[in-house]
């Protein structure tokens, strides 16, 4: 396997001194250019695994293997796509996007050359020299995308990069990172809470449960034909990951809402009154 | 307005000329001054130490801040230390300057530099602090490390802070710098003030009064506030 995760586990010490496992035995293995999701609630510790791949986080227990070297670093070789675009404000477009170029110790003007190809890529060529408070949110996430992108990475580490951008963006980028995906073969894993998202965009779904964090079941998605809109198989495996989701959804809002919540059957609080900002 | 009952008052005064010159006897001097350089001199004197001092200072500053955020053990210490003395105001430091240095040009210099350091330390710490962790992290992932770390992403990232840093250190070193030219020796406004006290010539103090007002106005307007500007701007945060 290209990328193997074994045995990851991790705790966090919370405000109350307690240890709190966030990630319980991850073992995931993804091949080489392949698209691979994780979906699951909030606090699920999808994130926490994304940021063990960059070599941002360190495990407690277990290892990250690319190409069978241990991952103990960050590196250019992993690059991650954030959920906000965090480009550097006091560069310019081309810029930001040059920076991680100019690290690897590539000439100027090759750097340059592969940046503005990169971001005509993601159709942004008329807003090379802009600074990134000129640019709306969804150009901000493709320049961040080109950023990643042009590092030639091995994998491509993205965490839910268009949660905070409008539906129409979203499909927008949701196509291009398909068409990107097509042409590049890079390997992606793709973090989000949006199923739909998933189902769409990947070859592999793996759906996590909460408190801990483990892996509940990977479904394999069957290929959609352009990765824009659902079709019947896709509308399928979405209820499919929703259904299996939904126990866990429960678990997380009973944790927060107090006991007597139930997300199946009613929707309220059988004695809210008795009950409000008890919790806080 | 200010001027004509300036001018009024001072005729019709009670008090001698020299205790309360009169406005167009004080812009005499103050022309004088700048024609046969005696205040040019002091300006050029004084600014070169302000400058001198004021550089020492914010390179202090900006290490000690980033040793402050860098390390637990020197926040706990040094951090400490340096909130400590930040209030103390910098002429204070003179008495044990003068005995360290004699009363001499080092002396000032000396009290300009500790009056700017530990503002800028304050700042130059809250900066790095308040960076942004996504920008850390993007700049880990595409391999950024050590001193590249720090000057592409630490530095630049917290020049808004520096910025209002820089401002505030200016105008401690220079109240410092006055203060301490009133009480050395060896040049600059500060000492043709007390050449005017001495001389018992109200008209060349309040001259020179003028000329720091002046100068400060320039630097606080003209310089912060248009490289303020200029930041804010390129940032979009105006």
């Amino acid at each position: 396997m290209y990328v193997t995760i074994d045995g990851i586990e991790k705790s966090f010490i919370n405000e109350r001194k307690e240890q709190v496992q966030v990630l319980d035995h991850i073992d995931i293995d993804m091949e080489k250019g392949s698209f691979v999701s994780i979906v699951g609630p909030s606090g699920c510790g999808k994130s926490t695994l994304l940021y063990m791949i960059a070599g941002l986080e360190k495990a407690d227990k277990g290892s990250i293997r690319i190409a069978g070297n241990e991952v103990k670093k960050p590196g250019p070789d992993r690059v991650v796509v954030f959920q906000e675009a965090g480009l550097f404000p006091w560069l310019t477009v081309l810029e930001n996007v040059k920076y991680g170029l100019l690290l690897k110790k590539m000439p100027k003007q090759e750097a340059e050359t592969k940046a503005i190809d990169m971001l005509k890529m993601v159709h942004l060529s008329n807003y090379i020299h802009s600074y990134p408070h000129q640019l709306s949110g969804g150009m901000k996430q493709r320049v961040s995308i080109a950023r990643a992108l042009v590092m030639e990475p091995d994998i491509l580490l993205m965490d839910e990069p268009f949660s905070a951008l409008d539906e129409q963006t979203r499909m927008v980028l949701h196509k291009e990172l398909i068409d990107i995906w097509k042409k590049t073969k890079v390997t992606i894993f793709f973090v989000t809470h949006n199923i739909r998202e998933a189902v769409l965009l990947s070859e592999k779904v793996i759906v996590f449960g909460t408190r801990p964090g483990k892996v509940k079941e990977i479904i394999p998605v069957p290929t959609s034909t352009d990765g824009v809109l659902p079709d019947s198989v896709t509308l399928h495996t979405e209820q499919r990951i929703l259904a299996i989701l939904e126990e866990e959804i429960e678990k997380v809002l009973k944790e927060e809402m107090g006991d007597d919540y139930s997300f199946t059957t009613n929707h309220l609080h059988r004695n809210d009154s008795g009950d409000m900002g008890s919790h806080i | 307005m200010i001027a004509v009952i300036w001018e009024v008052t001072s005729r019709l005064s009670v008090l001698p000329d020299f205790m309360f010159p009169r406005l167009t006897q004080v812009l005499e001097t103050l022309f004088n001054g700048l024609v046969n350089g005696q205040i040019v001199a002091a300006i050029g004197k004084s600014m070169s130490r302000l400058l001198i001092g004021f550089a020492i200072a914010i390179v202090l500053g900006v290490i000690m801040g980033y040793l402050i955020w860098r390390y637990k053990l020197v926040e706990d210490t040094l951090g400490f230390l340096v909130t400590a003395l930040q209030s103390i105001p910098s002429i204070v430091w003179f008495p044990l300057a003068i005995i360290w240095f004699g009363l001499n040009d080092f002396s000032i210099l000396f009290i300009v530099t500790i009056g700017a350091t530990w503002t800028m330390t304050v700042s130059a710490t809250s900066g790095f602090r308040n960076v942004p962790t996504l920008y850390q992290r993007v700049a880990k992932t595409f391999g950024s490390t050590g001193v590249h770390f720090i000057r592409t992403v630490i530095l630049p990232a917290s020049v808004p802070q520096l910025l209002s840093g820089l401002r505030i250190a200016w105008a401690f070193s220079w109240r410092a710098l006055m203060a301490g030219e009133l009480l050395g020796s060896g040049g600059g406004l500060g000492q043709l003030l007390e050449t005017g006290r001495s001389l018992g010539q109200m008209d060349l103090v309040i001259s020179v009064m003028i000329i720091i007002a002046v100068i400060g106005t320039i630097m606080d307007n003209v310089v912060f506030l248009r490289l303020e500007r200029s930041v804010q701007k390129k940032w979009g945060l105006a």
